[in-house]
C-alpha cells in the first residue's frame, strides 16, 4: 500500500483531517525522505496576489529529487474566503510536479470530504498499481 | 472598562522595564507570517470603483435597496464592535509582543471595513436613507442582542472565552450580512460592491485563522477539565448566537424569500468558525448545501468543486504566474 504524506501548520486542520481519515501517513517535519509512492496532502496559504501559497517545509521536502520522484498526486485544503486563490498550493504543486490535483476541501474537511478522499484514494492506488510496473 | 496605565504617571516602584517589540527575536513564527499576510493584503475602499454600481443600484426595488442598506449597517456595527472593543480587549491577553502588534493591525482593518460601508452608502444612497438605516440598527432588537452577547463576553475576564467570541464574530456572525452582496453579485448586480466585500471576507478569514490558532495554543496550557468547560461554553455560545442569527435572518430576508438559503450559508460558516477553534463541525452536510451560485460568487474562478476522484475534476490553469515563482523552489 502506497502512502500519504502531509503538512499541517499550527491551526492543526490538516492533521485533524488525516487523523480522521485513519490511513497511515507521514508528517512533513524537519528533514524527511520517503521510499514509496505517495499522495501529498497540504494546506494552502497565500496573500492577495497568490504569493507564498506553498508552505516552506513542503517546498523543502519537494526540492529533494528522491521525494519528488515518488509523488503521484496532491490533495489541497484551504478556505473559499480566499477566492480565486483557494487551495492554490495544490494547483502549483500539481503543475510543477506534473501530477493530478486529486481533491480540494476547506479547513479540516467535512464527513463528506473524508468519505470521498478515502474512497478516492483506494480507487486511485488500485488504478496506479494496474498501470505501474 | 479596563484601566489604562498612564505613561507619565509617577510610579514609586518600577517592577519590569518597558519593552520594545523586537521583530528580529520571534517567539512564535505565526505572528510574523500573519503580520506579513495582513500587511500585504492591506487595502482601502478608494481602490474599488464603487460608482460603477450606480446604474445597477437603480435596478433594485425600494424594498431591496432598504434591505441592502440595513444589512450593511448591521455589518458596520459588528465591525465597529470588533475594531473598538474586540481586538483591543484581546491585547492584554497577548502572549508575545508581536501578537499585540498583529492585533493592532486587526483592529485598524476592522475600522477600514466599517469605513467602507459608509463609502458604499455615500456612493449609492440618499442621506435620508442612510440616517434611517442607522436609526434602524440602534432599534433593531436582534442586531442589538447580537452586539450585546459578544460585548458581554469581551468584558468577561477569561482570555479563552474572549477568543471564542472573537472567532464567532469574525467567522460566523458577519455571514447573514455577507450573503446579500454575494446574492446580488450572482445576479450580476452591484458587482463592484461585491469586490469590496470579498476583500473584507478575505481579511476576516485571516483574522479567524489567527485568533483560532492563538486559542488552540492557549488551550494547551490549561487543564483537561478547563478544556472541557471551554468546549461546552463554545458550543453553547454558538447555539445562542445561532438562535439570534436565525431570527435576524428571517426578519431581513423573509420579504425577498431568501431566508432558507441564507440559513444554509449560516450553517456552513458556523462549521468553519468551529474548525478555526479546532472543534468538529456542528451542522451535518444535509443543511450546509449552500447555493452553488453563492459559493461561486464568494470564490470566483476558484474551481471550488474540484474532484478528480469522481471524474469531475476539470483541468485547471494557474491564473497568475507569480504564484509559482517562489525563490525557495529548486526546480
Amino acid at each position: 500500500m502506497a502512502g500519504l504524506v502531509y503538512y499541517s501548520s499550527g491551526s492543526g486542520n490538516t492533521r485533524r483531517f488525516v487523523e480522521r481519515l485513519g490511513l497511515p501517513a507521514t508528517r512533513i517535519a524537519g528533514e524527511i525522505r520517503v521510499s514509496e509512492p505517495y499522495v501529498l496532502l497540504t494546506p494552502s496559504y497565500s496573500d492577495g496576489e497568490g504569493r507564498g501559497a506553498v508552505a516552506k517545509p513542503v517546498i523543502r521536502f519537494l526540492n529533494d529529487p528522491a521525494n519528488r520522484a515518488l509523488i503521484r498526486g496532491v490533495i489541497a485544503s484551504g478556505n473559499l474566503n480566499f477566492g480565486e486563490h483557494f487551495a492554490l498550493a495544490g494547483k502549483i504543486i500539481a503543475a510543477k510536479c506534473n501530477v493530478p490535483l486529486l481533491y480540494t476541501f476547506e479547513l479540516a474537511g467535512t464527513d463528506d470530504d473524508l468519505a470521498r478522499v478515502k474512497q478516492g484514494l483506494d480507487t486511485f492506488w488500485t488504478r496506479q498499481r494496474s498501470i505501474a510496473p | 472598562m479596563r484601566k489604562i496605565p498612564q505613561m507619565n504617571a509617577q510610579s514609586p516602584v518600577r517592577r519590569t522595564p518597558t519593552r520594545a517589540v523586537n521583530w528580529n527575536r520571534i517567539q512564535d513564527e505565526t505572528d510574523l507570517t500573519v503580520w506579513n499576510r495582513l500587511t500585504s493584503n492591506f487595502w482601502l475602499p478608494e481602490k474599488v470603483p464603487l460608482s460603477n454600481d450606480i446604474p445597477s443600484w437603480a435596478t433594485l426595488t425600494d424594498y431591496e435597496q432598504q434591505l441592502t442598506i440595513r444589512v450593511f449597517t448591521g455589518l458596520t456595527m459588528l465591525d465597529t464592535v470588533q475594531a473598538s472593543v474586540g481586538a483591543v480587549a484581546m491585547m492584554p491577553d497577548a502572549v508575545t509582543p508581536h501578537e499585540e502588534a498583529v492585533l493592532t493591525n486587526i483592529a485598524f482593518m476592522e475600522s477600514v471595513h466599517a469605513r467602507s460601508y459608509s463609502s458604499i452608502f455615500s456612493t449609492l444612497c440618499s442621506t435620508q436613507a442612510i440616517d434611517e438605516a442607522f436609526r434602524w440598527s440602534e432599534e433593531n432588537p436582534h442586531l442589538q442582542k447580537k452586539a450585546r452577547v459578544v460585548l458581554d463576553h469581551y468584558k468577561a475576564t477569561d482570555p479563552l472565552r474572549r477568543k471564542v467570541a472573537s472567532v464567532f464574530l469574525e467567522s460566523f456572525m458577519f455571514y447573514s450580512g455577507f450573503y446579500l452582496p454575494m446574492h446580488w453579485s450572482s445576479r450580476a448586480k452591484l458587482t463592484n460592491t461585491a469586490d469590496l466585500i470579498r476583500l473584507i471576507i478575505r481579511d476576516e478569514a485571516v483574522h479567524g485563522y489567527y485568533i483560532g490558532y492563538k486559542f488552540q495554543r492557549a488551550l494547551e496550557r490549561v487543564t483537561e477539565a478547563e478544556r472541557a468547560e471551554i468546549k461546552d461554553f463554545a458550543f453553547s455560545m454558538m447555539f445562542d448566537l445561532y438562535e439570534i442569527e436565525e431570527a435576524y435572518t428571517e426578519e431581513l430576508y423573509d420579504g425577498v424569500g431568501l431566508s432558507e438559503d441564507v440559513k444554509k450559508f449560516l450553517h456552513y460558516n458556523a462549521n468553519k468558525a468551529l474548525m478555526n477553534l479546532g472543534y468538529e463541525a456542528l451542522f451535518p452536510s444535509s443543511v450546509t448545501d449552500v447555493n452553488p451560485a453563492i459559493l461561486a460568487a464568494l470564490s470566483p474562478n476558484s474551481d471550488e468543486n474540484h474532484d478528480f476522484f469522481s471524474g469531475s475534476g476539470s483541468s485547471y490553469v494557474i491564473g497568475k504566474a507569480v504564484a509559482t515563482e517562489d525563490d525557495d523552489w529548486d526546480f
